[in-house]
C-alpha cells in the first residue's frame, strides 16, 4: 500500500465519524491551546519587567557612595556615613574614560514648591542635561540643558505637578520658588507615569549646582553612568572603580552596579517560570493523549469487522497499523492546528484585558507544543493500532 | 492446485477440546467447481478459513500452488491472500462509509497499483457486473445481490486463482440468489477454482464436486 492512499483513506475514515473526529480535536486544542496561551502569559511577563528595566536607562551603570561589605543592601543608599562623599569632580572624571557614553550626577531631595500661593512639597532631581538621555525622559515641553555648571536657575516640571500648580495652564516661562530661590521654568516632563517605583509626573528637575545649593549638600547621591555598548559595561565598570580609587587616595569606597545583572537574574527566573506554567499546560496534552487511545481503542472494537476484511483482502499487519497511526495523525494535526489557532485567540485577549501586558506567545512554544501534540498522538494510538493489527481475521469476521 | 494433507485444527474451548478438523486429506485441482455442505459444527466454515489463509492449521500440510504456504510469514501470507484468493462473505463485508467503487478498488490500494490503473481496473469490473450505475453509491443504497456483486467484484479483480465463497446466497432471496450463483459460474467457467460452502442443497448440488463434512471429516466426495 503507497503511504499517500494510506493518508488519503485514513483521512477518510477520521472525517466519515465526525462526533469521534471532533472530540479528539477538541482535546487536543484544548491542550496545545493551553500551553501557548499559558506561555505567551509567562513570556508577556517576562517582557514586562524586561520593559521596565529598560525604562530605567539601557547599559546602565550606578555609581553609589559607599562601599558594599556584603551581598545585598546598598549602604550608601542608606543615607549613613559613607567614608568619602562623591563629588562633582569624582563625577566630571569619568567623562572622558573609554566605554563611558555619557554620564549624569545626581541629587535628590524634597523641599517646598510655590508660586501664586500655592504650595506643596516636591521631590526634586537635582542633575545635569545627560540624566534626560540616560534616563530616556520626555520633555512634552521645553528643554533642559544644565551642565555641571553654573547653570541658571532652570526648573522642569513634572505633568501632573505642572498642572496641579499652573491650572490656567502656559506653564513655560513662568517663575517659581523652591524653598527661597527662584527658578525659571523651562520645560514639562511629558506623561510617563509610574516607572520602578518611581513617579516622574510628580518630580520636578533643577541644574545640579543649584541642587546643591539648596539641599546645602557636597556630596552626591549616586553617578549615572550610560555605558557606549552592552560590551563596553564591564570593561567601563573596571574604568569607573579605578578612576574613582585613584581621585579617592587609592581607597576603593565606592559601589559600582549594573541594572544588567539585576535585569539577568529576573530574566533567568521568569523564563523558569515560563517553562514551569507551560509544563503544567503540557499534562493536559497528556491527558489528552490517553483520551485519544481510549477513544481509538474503542473504535478498533467498533471496526472489528473492517479490519478482518481488510485481513482477508490481504492487507498485512503493517498495513493496519499504520492506516490506525495515520488515523491519530490526522486528529492530531486538526487538533494542534485548532489549538495554535485557539491559543492565539487567547493571547489576543490577554492583550486586550491587560494592555500593558506583552502577552505574545514565542514561536518555540508553539513549535514544541505542535510536536507534543502529534507525538502524544502517535504514542496513544500505538496501543490501539497493534491491537487492531493482531486481531484475528476468523473470529473479527465471523462478528457482524 | 490445493493439496491438503493431514490437516488438524483444535480449539480449546474451556476445558474442551474441539476437533474442527480432524486429519483431513483434499487435493482440488485447478479450475474445479467444488460445494462443502455439511450440518452446523462440521468443519466446512473452518476448512474454508484455513484454505484461504486465514486461519493456521494445528498440524500438516497445505500446498497453494505447489508452495507449503503454512510456512510462509505474516506478511508473505497477507501476499498469498490479496493476489491468489478471493472472499465472498454471506453478510457481504462492505464498508459501509465507502462507495461500491471505492470498496472494489481496496486490494488494488492494498497492491500499491497507481490511480489511473486503478480507475481502469475498477470501470471494467464494474461494467462486467453490471454495476456501472451504481458505482457512487453507498452499500446503504444498493440491494442485497447487489451488494453481493461488488464483493464479488471486489474478491475477484485481482484475478485471485482461488474464489472462496462462505454461504454466498445465505442473505438474498432466491431471485437475487439465483444471479449470484450465475456470477461466480461465470467466473469459474472463465477458469477460476470456486469453492462454495452453503446448507443450500439446490446451490451445492450445482457443483461439480460435492463434499459432504461431519465432526471435522469428510464423510463424501463426490463428482
Amino acid at each position: 500500500m503507497k503511504l499517500s492512499d494510506a493518508l488519503s483513506l485514513s483521512f477518510r475514515t477520521v472525517v466519515s465519524y465526525r462526533l469521534r473526529a471532533l472530540l479528539i480535536l477538541l482535546a487536543m486544542a484544548l491542550g496545545v491551546a493551553a500551553v501557548v496561551t499559558l506561555t505567551a502569559l509567562g513570556e508577556g511577563a517576562r517582557r514586562f519587567v524586561v520593559n521596565q528595566f529598560a525604562s530605567l536607562g539601557t547599559n546602565l551603570i550606578i555609581v553609589l557612595p559607599g562601599r558594599a561589605e556584603t551581598s545585598g543592601g546598598f549602604p550608601g543608599a542608606i543615607v549613613g556615613e559613607t567614608p568619602r562623599d562623591l563629588t562633582l569632580g569624582d563625577a566630571a572624571s569619568l567623562q572622558n574614560l573609554s566605554g563611558v557614553l555619557r554620564y549624569a550626577p545626581l541629587n535628590v531631595g524634597v523641599t517646598e514648591i510655590s508660586t501664586g500661593g500655592r504650595l506643596r512639597e516636591v521631590t526634586i532631581l537635582g542633575s545635569t542635561a545627560g540624566l534626560i538621555a540616560i534616563r530616556h525622559m520626555k520633555l512634552a515641553q521645553g528643554n533642559f540643558t544644565a551642565g555641571n555648571g553654573p547653570n541658571p536657575a532652570e526648573i522642569v516640571l513634572g505633568a501632573k505637578l505642572a498642572r496641579e500648580l499652573f491650572p490656567a495652564g502656559n506653564v513655560v516661562g513662568q517663575r517659581i520658588r523652591l524653598a527661597d530661590r527662584r527658578f525659571r521654568i523651562t520645560g514639562i516632563f511629558a506623561t510617563q507615569g509610574e516607572s520602578m517605583g518611581f513617579n516622574t509626573d510628580e518630580i520636578a528637575m533643577i541644574p545640579i549646582d543649584h541642587a546643591q545649593a539648596l539641599l546645602n549638600t557636597e556630596s552626591l547621591f549616586r553617578i549615572l553612568v550610560e555605558a557606549s555598548s552592552r560590551n563596553a559595561i564591564e570593561p567601563a565598570k573596571t574604568a569607573i572603580r579605578e578612576a574613582i580609587r585613584l581621585r579617592h587616595d587609592g581607597e576603593d569606597d565606592v559601589t559600582v552596579i549594573t541594572q544588567d545583572a539585576v535585569l539577568a537574574t529576573f530574566d533567568r527566573i521568569l523564563r523558569a517560570l515560563t517553562l514551569a506554567v507551560s509544563g503544567i499546560a503540557a499534562i493536559s496534552l497528556a491527558v489528552a493523549g490517553i483520551l485519544v487511545m481510549n477513544v481509538m481503542l474503542v473504535a478498533v472494537s467498533q471496526r472489528t469487522a473492517e479490519i478482518g476484511l481488510l485481513k482477508a483482502l490481504g492487507a498485512t499487519r503493517k498495513n493496519i497499523k499504520r492506516l490506525f497511526l495515520l488515523e491519530t495523525l490526522w486528529l492530531s494535526l486538526a487538533g494542534a492546528a485548532t489549538g495554535i489557532a485557539l491559543g492565539y485567540a487567547g493571547s489576543f485577549i490577554l492583550r486586550l484585558v491587560y494592555p500593558q501586558l506583552p502577552a505574545y506567545p514565542p514561536a518555540w512554544a508553539s513549535l514544541a507544543a505542535i510536536a507534543t501534540a502529534l507525538l502524544t498522538g502517535i504514542v496513544a494510538s500505538l496501543l490501539p493500532a497493534s491491537r487492531a493489527a493482531k486481531l484475528n481475521p476468523v473470529l473479527a469476521l465471523s462478528r457482524r | 492446485m490445493i493439496q491438503l494433507s493431514a490437516i488438524s485444527r483444535v480449539f480449546t474451548m474451556g476445558d474442551q477440546e474441539v476437533r474442527a478438523l480432524n486429519h483431513i486429506d483434499l487435493t482440488i485441482t485447478a479450475g474445479e467447481y467444488v460445494s462443502v455442505m455439511g450440518p452446523s459444527g462440521s468443519g466446512k466454515s473452518t476448512l474454508l478459513n484455513i484454505v484461504g489463509l486465514l486461519d493456521q492449521p494445528d498440524s500438516g500440510t497445505y500446498l497453494l500452488e505447489n508452495r507449503d504456504v503454512t510456512a510462509l510469514s505474516e506478511s508473505e501470507q497477507a501476499r498469498v491472500r490479496r493476489e491468489r484468493i478471493g472472499f465472498i462473505f454471506q453478510s457481504f463485508h462492505l464498508i459501509s462509509r465507502l462507495t461500491a467503487a471505492e470498496n472494489i478498488e481496496l486490494p488494488l490500494i492494498l497492491e500499491g497499483l497507481s490511480v489511473a490503473e486503478r480507475q481502469a481496473r475498477v470501470k471494467a469490473v464494474l461494467d462486467q457486473t453490471g454495476l456501472a450505475d451504481r458505482a457512487n453509491h453507498r452499500p446503504a443504497e444498493l440491494s442485497g445481490g447487489q451488494r453481493q456483486r461488488v464483493a464479488i467484484a471486489r474478491a475477484t479483480i485481482l484475478n485471485p486463482a482461488v474464489l472462496l465463497a462462505d454461504e454466498p446466497t445465505g442473505n438474498l432471496d432466491h431471485k437475487t440468489g439465483a444471479e449470484v450463483v450465475a456470477l461466480l459460474e461465470k467466473l469459474h467457467h472463465a477458469g477460476t477454482t470456486v469453492i462454495v460452502v452453503t446448507h443450500d442443497r439446490e446451490l451445492g448440488g450445482r457443483a461439480h464436486r460435492r463434499i459432504q463434512m461431519r465432526d471435522g471429516e469428510i464423510v463424501e466426495d463426490e463428482r
